[in-house]
């Protein structure tokens, strides 16, 4: 731990966060099409990818991306009302306000996930709000402790 | 092992400004599994398909990944191509380089490793793509319609002059519904009647449909193109093949003072009776709850007055099966119960009335045969005042909607009033017009400034009773809130539109979803308003939400179009990116336990429970199966499975794991 606040404050200015999107197929990916399509600049450090809905965003997946080396992740979908499936994305939010306190109980930041709605037309807010994210990730510092865990588990699990 | 194609398109120079797409594709060749890249100005283009299609055939490939747009715009020409080169279209990805990464990022390493890192990621899905077929359900060519009003005619009509059959069912003796209660119709004031009972007449003879009256569904199983419908055909207590509609019957009925629910209360009936003289089908129904005999066991007199011996008092409701493939809900709306106003006095003074019973009132075929006459004494009210808004746009009352319709048929009544009462005074008490519609602020301009119609901008706090007159004390908002106090020989209530009776019962019959105010939910409010979320089942008419007649009817041939849609084809195709429950060998069959929470999570109730049995028919487990003619593909199931049992084809775990792990390795 003390060691990581050392490297964190070294390499603040050099650091570029890496992060994913869980985004859905509807609102926040034709969203992110549209800040394309408006030629609007962001930050290149976060990556998309697609799903059908934010409902199929199985909590797995964040700790999967966090094993991997995400310093942070962007959940976004439809508004609430307005999902394509009705009601995927309030399963979505239910499961994260439950997770967020598991993940916070087991010591996990949490600061480093950022649940938003960006609808399909609403390109300038997925700008926003990934600059934002790099940002805030950018100032939290890279997160390797998940990663190491991760890799003391794949070593020792057999 | 793999061998995978990657295609970068640099799309003129809208990816190729900003990303180096030729490092990309010798970024792509280090990829293990990848056994072919290239980048091409166009990928889109003949000669760019071209190119994908021949390195297919030429190479082996058993997986494409083309780095091009956003997929939501070339993913279906680039599965096309894959698919006219034998390689199954479902093993083609789509790395979105274009959208979400050379447009908005400028030129420089970055933005080139970004598109390199969503190559790859792409790359790693695609290995775990596996070929898929389209589902193909079959389809009953047969449509339910629920509900008889001018939704339902009009959706009837339609879908059976497209050449398909449909059954038809309504709950009360008559087809018509609110539309056949209406005087005249907004903004052209031509009598309801005489545009509607030629196209009930139609539906009767139409050769295409089947018409079930005093008849409800009972029950509605299966899914899209294959649904089963149980409808409960209620007693008649007539024999429809002998009763010649001649009416003798209704005139030897000793119960003669039944309230009359055509006449929205204000007349009366008998217990064996026709709602209306141009009712469809033409035939009298004894109603059980008022007949004497049914309820007295004495009587029969019009058995014996009937001269085709049609009378049937023993019949029983029937049940009957339909085997259906689409089913339209058609079932209207209701009026606000108008126990809502005491403080309008409704119920307590006879000449309060509502918006419904003024159209009863003022149509010819109404109780007072078109003259407006007060119900109290019968005289004719030399002073009236409307109420718009009587409970909509109310918090109050818990309807915080606008019933929509009742700004114009407030001023269609007042006109008819100044049209009918010569030298009466009308006065309309409203919180805003809304006329929005083809000619219809020009209509309510004319009810304000050609028949002089007095419109006061304000509420209407009290109704009572002093000396014979009903006093209505209101206030003007546009006089600065002066107090309005009207001396009337009449009121009228604008009172709200809700949704029918029982509406809630039919959504859950239906498995479709209703909003708070028990209105049917649509699919989507703007792109899917006649679809509801149950594939197979649309919407029509004030069902939905309050409504007029143009938009009534508009909706019911949208509908009606959807239904022909689905059955214009031998058989429904479906992309097969669905949720699958695994199945496994014995003695495991599935790893699924059967906990049945994906059941809990599924919004179009796909998920059914299946046992699986030994031979002597022994049941050994019970495992969730999703059925593909209803699952949408959204994928909340995978999510809520506790064993990860159940996974979604096209975003598979194995897929995004993989994606996750390739976008973030480097």
């Amino acid at each position: 731990m003390i060691k990581l606040e050392v490297i964190m404050d070294d390499n603040k200015i050099e650091f570029e966060p890496r992060i994913v999107a869980f985004v859905c197929n509807w609102c926040t990916y034709a969203g992110a099409d549209l800040t394309g399509t408006s030629r609007l600049k962001y930050a290149s450090n976060v990556k998309i990818v697609r799903f059908p809905c934010t409902g199929r965003i199985d909590f797995m997946l964040i700790l999967k991306a966090f094993a991997n080396g995400a310093d942070g992740i962007i959940v976004s979908g439809c508004h609430p009302n307005d999902c394509h499936y009705t009601s995927g994305n309030f399963h979505a939010r239910r499961r994260w306000i439950v997770f967020r306190n598991l993940l916070n109980f087991l010591g996990i930041d949490i600061a480093r996930i950022r649940y938003s709605w960006v609808s399909a037309a609403e390109g300038a807010k997925w700008a926003d709000l990934v600059n934002n994210t790099v940002a805030d990730i950018r100032e939290l510092g890279p997160y390797t402790e998940y990663q190491k865990v991760a890799n003391y588990m794949e070593e020792h699990h057999d | 092992m793999s061998k995978i194609g990657v295609f970068i398109c640099h799309c003129g120079e809208n990816i190729s400004a900003t990303v180096d797409c030729q490092r990309v594709a010798e970024e792509a060749l280090k990829i293990e599994e990848v056994e072919y890249a290239i980048d091409y100005k166009y990928m889109c283009s003949d000669p760019g398909q071209t190119l994908i299609k021949q390195a297919i055939k030429e190479k082996g490939l058993d997986g494409v990944v083309v780095a091009a747009c956003s997929p939501r715009m070339h993913e279906p020409t680039f599965r096309r191509a894959c698919s006219e080169a034998g390689l199954n279209p479902y093993l083609c990805e789509i790395a979105n380089i274009r959208e979400h990464c050379s447009w908005v990022h400028e030129k420089g390493d970055a933005t080139t490793q970004k598109a390199v890192d969503i190559v790859k990621s792409l790359v790693a899905k695609v290995k775990y793509n596996k070929p898929l077929t389209p589902i193909e359900v079959p389809v009953t060519k047969k449509a339910l319609v629920i509900g008889g009003g001018i939704a339902g005619i009009q959706a009837s009509l339609d879908i059976a002059n497209c050449g398909h059959k449909v059954i038809l069912v309504e709950k009360e003796p008559s087809i018509g519904g609110h539309m056949s209660q209406l005087s005249e119709t907004f903004p052209t004031l031509d009598c309801s009647q005489c545009i509607l009972t030629p196209r009930m007449v139609e539906v009767a003879q139409h050769p295409n449909i089947t018409l079930y009256t005093y008849a409800e569904v009972e029950h509605l199983e299966g899914f899209i193109g294959n649904f089963k419908a149980s409808i409960r055909l209620k007693a008649k207590s007539i024999d429809e093949k002998l009763c010649t509609g001649c009416g003798l019957c209704t005139t030897k009925c000793p119960n003669k003072k039944i309230s009359s629910e055509f006449n929205a209360g204000l007349g009366l009936r008998t217990a064996i009776y026709v709602p209306f003289p141009q009712a469809v089908p033409n035939k009298p129904v004894i109603d059980k709850e008022h007949c004497t005999y049914y309820q007295k066991g004495k009587c029969r007199l019009c058995e014996k007055t009937c001269p085709t011996g049609a009378i049937s008092f023993d019949q029983e409701d029937r049940i009957i099966t339909e085997e259906i493939g689409a089913v339209v809900v058609t079932t209207g709306f209701d009026v606000l119960k108008p126990n809502y106003f005491p403080e309008y006095g409704f119920g307590k003074y006879k000449d309060v009335i509502t918006g419904l019973q003024f159209e009863r009132l003022a149509s010819a075929s109404g109780p007072t045969l078109g003259e407006i006459r007060r119900p109290s004494d019968g005289a004719i009210p030399k002073k009236i005042v409307f109420i718009a808004c009587a409970g909509s746009r109310d918090p109050a009352k818990g309807i915080h909607y606008c019933s929509k319709i009742c700004c114009m048929y407030t001023a269609k009544h007042a006109m008819l009033y100044q049209h009918k009462v010569h030298g009466g005074e009308s006065y309309v008490f409203y919180m805003d017009i809304r006329a929005a519609g083809k000619n219809y602020d020009e209509f309510v301009r004319r009810a304000i400034e050609e028949d002089g119609v007095n419109y006061i901008r304000g509420r209407v706090a009290r109704v009572y009773e002093k000396e014979g007159k009903l006093i209505v004390k209101g206030v003007d908002t546009l006089l600065g809130a002066t107090p309005v106090e009207i001396e009337a020989d009449m009121v009228v209530l604008a009172t709200a539109s809700v949704a029918n009776k029982g509406a809630e019962e039919l959504a859950q019959k239906l498995h479709i979803s209703y909003d708070p105010y028990k209105f049917f939910a649509e699919a989507h409010p703007k792109l899917k308003p006649v679809e509801t979320n149950t594939a197979g089942i649309y919407l029509a008419g004030a069902c939905q939400a309050p409504k007029d007649i143009p938009e009534t009817v508009g909706m019911a041939s949208g509908a009606a179009v959807k239904v022909a849609a689905l059955f214009s084809q031998k058989d429904l195709v479906r992309e097969p990116l669905v949720a699958v429950v695994n199945r496994t060998t014995p003695p495991l069959f599935s790893t699924c336990v059967g906990c049945f929470m994906c059941q809990t999570a599924c919004p179009y109730h796909a998920i059914e429970a299946e046992e699986i049995k030994d031979r002597n028919g022994n049941v050994l487990k019970t495992v969730a199966k999703v059925n593909p003619g209803l699952c949408q593909g959204c994928g909340t199931c995978v999510a809520f499975c506790r064993s990860k049992s159940i996974d979604i084809q096209g975003y598979s775990n194995e897929q995004v794991y993989a994606e996750v792990a390739a976008l973030l390795n480097d």
